[in-house]
């Protein structure tokens, strides 16, 4: 059973369910549970929480589920954020960088090409490293940035999970950065949408391999 | 008391709605206005002693990407 959070103002959970249901059981989870029980996976899905005033995910990470993500993903247990998901653990110190405003400050809406750098982690054990994924991107906040200092670190040790292909890059992130993993690699966050390309009716269905990874990367359920 | 708390882009992270206000001035007749950046302003009444930096630091700017200043811990008339 993979565990999808809604916040108030989140707009994507019902695709991101769908896209679950491709390949487990899926249920919402309401931002004031405070319990994971013993979900195989969680996903942030995309939208504006809280209606993304102060800055993108920056109050979402107080919400009660969020401490409940804290100690998920301090288990090891595999997390993924999409989008405004991928703002809120930003914000929330479980992935590095924050997210900017679009350099070109209009919200892009479309299909971008997205390459795989790293099969190790949670959101992508079932992709080829240098798989190209058709994967569309709909945001006004999605500039990556990290100081360079930390960009080189990030780099050094490989954080960078998904990079736009050359020339796709839509808002300006440094280095084309378009998804990132923590350390461990069991919490990966992105701009792009995986769970409104899972189906060749809508264009592609690249974005099931991140779904299928989760599936993957879970433990064993406890016995 | 009462405070004000202003926040803005940190120096060298491109700003692009102060660019876009920086591109619409001289169309207006506003010529010689350079470096615009555009922030954010908080106010905000709190009791004595509230620990306002660390107000800042954990919710109110992000310090990754912005820098705060608190300003006019003034009076109740402030």
């Amino acid at each position: 059973m993979i565990g999808v959070l809604q916040f108030p103002g989140s707009c994507d959970e019902r695709d991101a369910v769908l896209a679950c249901e491709r390949v487990d059981e899926a249920r919402l989870v309401w931002h004031r549970e405070a319990e994971l029980g013993d979900l195989a996976a969680v996903v942030i899905p995309g939208g504006f929480s809280y209606g993304d005033y102060l800055r993108a995910g920056a109050i979402a990470r107080f919400a009660p589920a969020m401490e409940a993500v804290r100690e998920f993903a301090a288990a090891g247990r595999p997390v993924l954020g999409i989008c405004n998901g991928f703002q809120v653990l930003c914000e929330a110190g479980l992935l590095p960088g924050a997210l900017l405003p679009n350099a070109g400050l209009r919200f892009v809406c479309r299909q971008v090409e997205v390459e795989v750098e790293r099969t190790d982690t949670a959101a992508t054990a079932a992709c080829q490293r240098g798989d190209r994924l058709s994967i569309p991107v709909k945001h006004l906040s999605g500039r990556w940035f990290a100081p360079p200092q930390a960009l080189a670190e990030l780099e050094e040790s490989g954080r960078i999970v998904f990079r736009y292909a050359a020339g796709e890059n839509p808002n300006g992130s440094v280095a084309d950065v378009a998804g990132m993993a923590n350390e461990r690699g069991n919490v990966v966050g992105l701009m792009p949408h995986p769970e409104h390309a899972v189906d060749p009716l809508t264009g592609s269905a690249d974005g099931l391999k991140l779904f299928e990874s989760l599936v993957r990367s879970a433990a064993p359920a406890a016995v | 008391m009462k405070a004000r708390v202003l926040i803005r882009p940190k120096e060298g992270i491109l700003d692009p709605q102060g660019k876009a206000v920086e591109r619409a001035l001289p169309a207006l007749g506003f010529d010689g206005v350079s470096h615009v950046r555009v922030g954010r302003l908080v106010e905000l009444e709190a009791e004595d002693g509230a620990d306002l930096e660390a107000l800042c630091e954990k919710l109110l700017a992000n310090p990754l990407i912005e820098d705060y200043e608190i300003l006019s811990t003034g009076s109740e008339s402030g």
